[in-house]
């Protein structure tokens, strides 16, 4: 549960999830649930050189109208590898704590 | 737990799913569960490859286990039915290793 409420702390702020097919997409994490199940907004993949098709697979509108990349995905946990998070995405003090508790049981 | 990403504004939209082995089909979703096992209407697969345009696959109606999906995108309909599907081309995706 650690980590799923560490995550909720984390709503609002921008992320890069790194799949396990290598796929990079960056966005605005919107939710997450028990599973991690992540959903952004605002996405777009890093890398598109390498990735282009999937740019356009997932977002083909960015073909013709770049601007128009406002939209959602939702990424399931299992197929998660990182999460990138911002500089100041976490605080230290409280995650120890946090994690000292959870390993004395509670 | 309410707050969680479901799929509830999803329903009835175009969506398109990354599975796990690569491919990418695009439907209407008409329902899910916890498992992310997602029932897709009017369904097909976009076939991509470098040498010629998307082929696209019809599948109709398709119950997809949730095991086996990456990622689910949110289609605008209008805009991808402008698609230059038959000039598109692209390397295939990479299957998910766990």
């Amino acid at each position: 549960m650690l980590f799923f409420s560490y995550f909720k702390e984390l709503v609002g702020k921008e992320v890069t999830v790194e799949l396990k097919n290598d796929l990079a997409i960056r966005g605005i994490l919107h939710s997450v649930d028990q599973y991690l199940n992540i959903k952004l907004e605002n996405t777009r993949v890093v890398d598109q050189d390498k990735y282009p098709h999937m740019e356009i697979r997932l977002f083909p509108w960015k073909v013709q109208k770049p601007e128009l990349s406002v939209r959602n995905c939702f990424i399931r946990g299992s197929v998660v590898r990182y999460v990138q998070l911002p500089p100041d995405g976490v605080d230290i003090d409280i995650l120890h704590d946090a994690t000292r508790r959870e390993a004395r049981g509670g | 737990m309410a707050t969680g990403p479901g799929l509830e504004s999803l329903v009835d939209q175009l969506i398109s799913v990354i599975t796990n082995d690569g491919r990418n089909i695009v439907g209407y979703l008409k329902g899910f569960d916890q498992a992310t096992n997602i029932i897709l209407d009017e369904s097909h697969e976009r076939v991509y490859s470098t040498r010629e345009g998307v082929q696209q696959l019809v599948l109709g109606l398709y119950i997809i286990r949730g095991d086996n999906i990456s990622v689910i995108g949110e289609v605008d309909d209008e805009l991808d039915s402008k698609l230059p599907l038959s000039e598109l081309r692209a390397h295939p995706l990479k299957p998910v290793i766990h």
